[in-house]
């Protein structure tokens, strides 16, 4: 090939690929419906909870990737993440999160031979009832939504931090780019849609459980009412929302 | 830092509030203590404290023009900053801040203007051209000036004065409720925080009226007052004390408890604390000025230009031992991670735009304003200054 066939090869790429991406954002960009925002009233049909059953999830880091890639969250913060627990036969017990496992886990156990019990636990926002973060947002930009989801208002956030000093979870963290606070919305954009949040939707061992607490029908209020479980730091008064099956003590 | 033994939450291992909010409760310090330390001249009555009475007054103010100044730099958006009064959550702790401070900010420009308007009015009349202009505005056109309206003066700066040290309490208190009330972090939550950051900073507003006045006067080749001097110096040496006992029993009382808490401070204070809070705060800068001070306190005999260079030694001592304790708490509180397995690491860099010579710029500036104030309001007088 050459210089100037090539050239025209890459130009005729090129076209080729923007052609086809035009293509798609109008075709996917079409929308019949009218967006229909609900009401108040009707949100607070709703309360959104969350389920983890610690006893299925096999770290392998789909959830974490998945809400990279949904929410577009920044390189080293999480708005989700995926805990390893090792605990050896004389009670030592071993944490690691290496990067949140968004690249899952590394085989580096600690003394492997010796382990006695093992299991991850998956984080994200509680939702909490009652939440330290929303208390002490000086301008009121961290509210409960009426459906019960803890959102930031980012036109309003000032990003002084003072959330991110509240919140006992280490859920939340300051977007460098935007100034702003950043944290799980539980995907407040698909579940107005009625999908499931982008985690739930990518684990493949059904570990994340996602539900309206106020529908006796719905699943999380059966397992709910089904299995033991347990919150995180529940004598810190914020009754999270985000529920555990399988919760070991070592778990903070 | 992730390690076999160590774990962080992943977002832990950014340190949100950075050596800005270290400089915030620093400065804010300064200005409550050195106004407390006017008012006790002109509320109490104090005489003894004439001499310096103004200049802490002045001194108050410098400080408090640039104590925003860190908060606005570490903002992640400082362009709504006023969004703290225009739309405040009154649950929160911090929504009161941009209150409080006008507030305050108001009781010590009126408490100024009131203390100085005689003086402004005799330069007005002693001035020409666009000066004289100056001096108008600031006296607002009004020049008169006789016994009657010389008392009208005193009396309103005396109730400002009065009026301003529950404010400066509360604006300082403030701040370390602001951390105090934290449950999430195990080393700032205690009510007793509040109480500490009071008596600390009226440790610093004296330490630095004494590293000022002694400053100011070798430069002027003058004497300085010997019994202001020595008083302040007195106080100095009992509220260092009550500041770093208060102190002290809180971290005493948490490892009496011995709870879970204290199994992770513990390892705070003896691991990232070592150097900077036991070391440093403790033996070196609190015991160190104690002695001293002790020593110009007690001790009758020690000739005066010792004993002043001595106090003045113990006032810088002091100055950096209140900023230490400052980073301890805002930074020590933060290296905890919420998970109770490990700590993390902070450094500011050093020309980063939160780092170390943004800082030293941020603490200077206040005292290159000071110089530019005494042009304007003199605050000590100078008998025999050929003008
Ligand atoms: S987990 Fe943290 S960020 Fe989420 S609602 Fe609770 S306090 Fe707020
Ligand atoms: S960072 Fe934003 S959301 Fe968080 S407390 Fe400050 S203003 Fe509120």
């Amino acid at each position: 090939m050459d210089k100037i066939e090539r050239r025209q090869f890459l130009k005729l790429g090129l076209y080729t690929t923007a052609g086809v991406m035009m293509g798609s954002l109008f075709a996917f960009s079409r929308t019949d419906k009218e967006i229909d925002y609900k009401s108040p009233e009707d949100l607070s049909k709703f309360d959104w909870g969350f389920l983890v059953d610690t006893t299925r999830c096999i770290g392998c880091g789909a959830c974490v990737r998945a809400c990279k890639v949904e929410n577009n969250v920044p390189d080293s913060y999480f708005r989700t993440w995926v805990e390893r627990y090792e605990i050896d036969k004389n009670g030592r017990v071993r944490v690691d999160s290496p990067n949140g496992a968004l690249e899952s886990f590394k085989d580096d156990n600690f003394n492997e031979a010796e382990i006695v019990k093992a299991f991850f636990v998956p984080k994200l926002c509680n939702h909490c009832y009652d939440s330290a973060c929303t208390q002490v947002c000086p301008v009121g930009a961290t509210y409960e939504s009426p459906d019960g989801v803890v959102l930031i208002d980012k036109e309003r956030c000032v990003g002084c931090g003072y959330c991110v000093q509240a919140c006992p979870y280490g859920c939340r963290y300051i977007d460098h780019e935007k100034g702003v606070a950043d944290k799980c919305t539980l995907c407040y954009h698909r579940i107005q849609k009625g999908e499931a949040p982008a985690c739930v939707n990518a684990c493949p061992r059904a570990a994340r459980i996602f539900g309206n607490l106020k529908d006796p029908e719905s699943k999380i209020r059966k397992i709910l009412n089904l299995r033991r479980y347990g919150t995180l730091k529940p004598d810190l008064g914020t009754n999270p929302k985000c529920y555990y099956i399988g919760l070991d003590m070592e778990v903070k | 830092m992730q390690t076999p033994d160590s774990f962080v939450f992943p977002n832990e291992l950014h340190t949100t509030w950075t050596v800005m909010i270290v400089l915030y409760p620093y400065i804010t310090g300064m200005v409550a203590g050195a106004f407390i330390v006017s008012s006790f001249y002109h509320v109490f009555g104090m005489e003894k404290l004439k001499p310096i009475a103004k200049f802490a007054l002045v001194s108050s103010l410098a400080f408090l023009c640039f104590a925003t100044v860190p908060l606005l730099n570490h903002l992640g958006r400082p362009d709504r900053a006023f969004n703290i009064m225009i739309t405040p959550n009154f649950n929160s702790a911090m929504s009161g801040f941009g209150f409080v401070y006008l507030f305050y900010m108001t009781i010590v420009v009126l408490e100024i203007w009131f203390s100085y308007r005689a003086e402004l009015i005799d330069k007005y009349l002693k001035s020409k051209g666009i000066v004289k202009k100056i001096y108008w505005t600031l006296i607002l056109g009004n020049t008169t000036v006789n016994e009657y309206t010389k008392a009208y003066d005193t009396k309103i700066v005396t109730i400002l004065a009065a009026f301003g040290i529950p404010v400066a309490c509360v604006l300082h208190g403030y701040v370390g409720f602001l951390f105090g009330s934290i449950k999430a972090n195990l080393w700032w939550s205690t009510p007793l925080m509040f109480i500490i950051f009071i008596f600390s900073a009226i440790v610093s507003g004296l330490a630095v009226l004494i590293f000022l006045y002694q400053f100011v006067h070798w430069l002027r080749r003058k004497p300085v007052n010997q019994d202001s001097y020595e008083l302040m110096a007195k106080w100095l040496w009992g509220f260092m004390i009550i500041a770093v006992v208060l102190e002290l029993m809180e971290v005493l009382s948490i490892s009496y408890e011995n709870t879970e808490r204290w199994e992770v401070l513990r390892q705070l204070i003896n691991g990232k604390l070592k150097i900077s809070y036991v070391y440093l705060q403790i033996f070196v800068f609190s015991v160190g000025p104690f002695l001293i001070l002790s020593a110009t306190t007690l001790i009758k005999s020690i000739p005066i230009k010792i004993k002043n260079t001595m106090i003045w030694g113990a006032s810088m001592m002091l100055l950096i031992q209140v900023l230490l304790m400052r980073w301890n708490v805002v930074i020590g509180g933060q290296l905890v991670s919420k998970s109770m397995r490990g700590f993390t690491e902070y450094f500011p860099g050093y020309f980063d735009k939160e780092g170390l010579l943004v800082s030293a710029g941020i603490i200077l500036v206040p005292f290159l304003l000071l110089k530019l104030f005494d042009i304007v309001f003199p605050f000590f007088e100078r008998p025999g200054e050929i003008k």
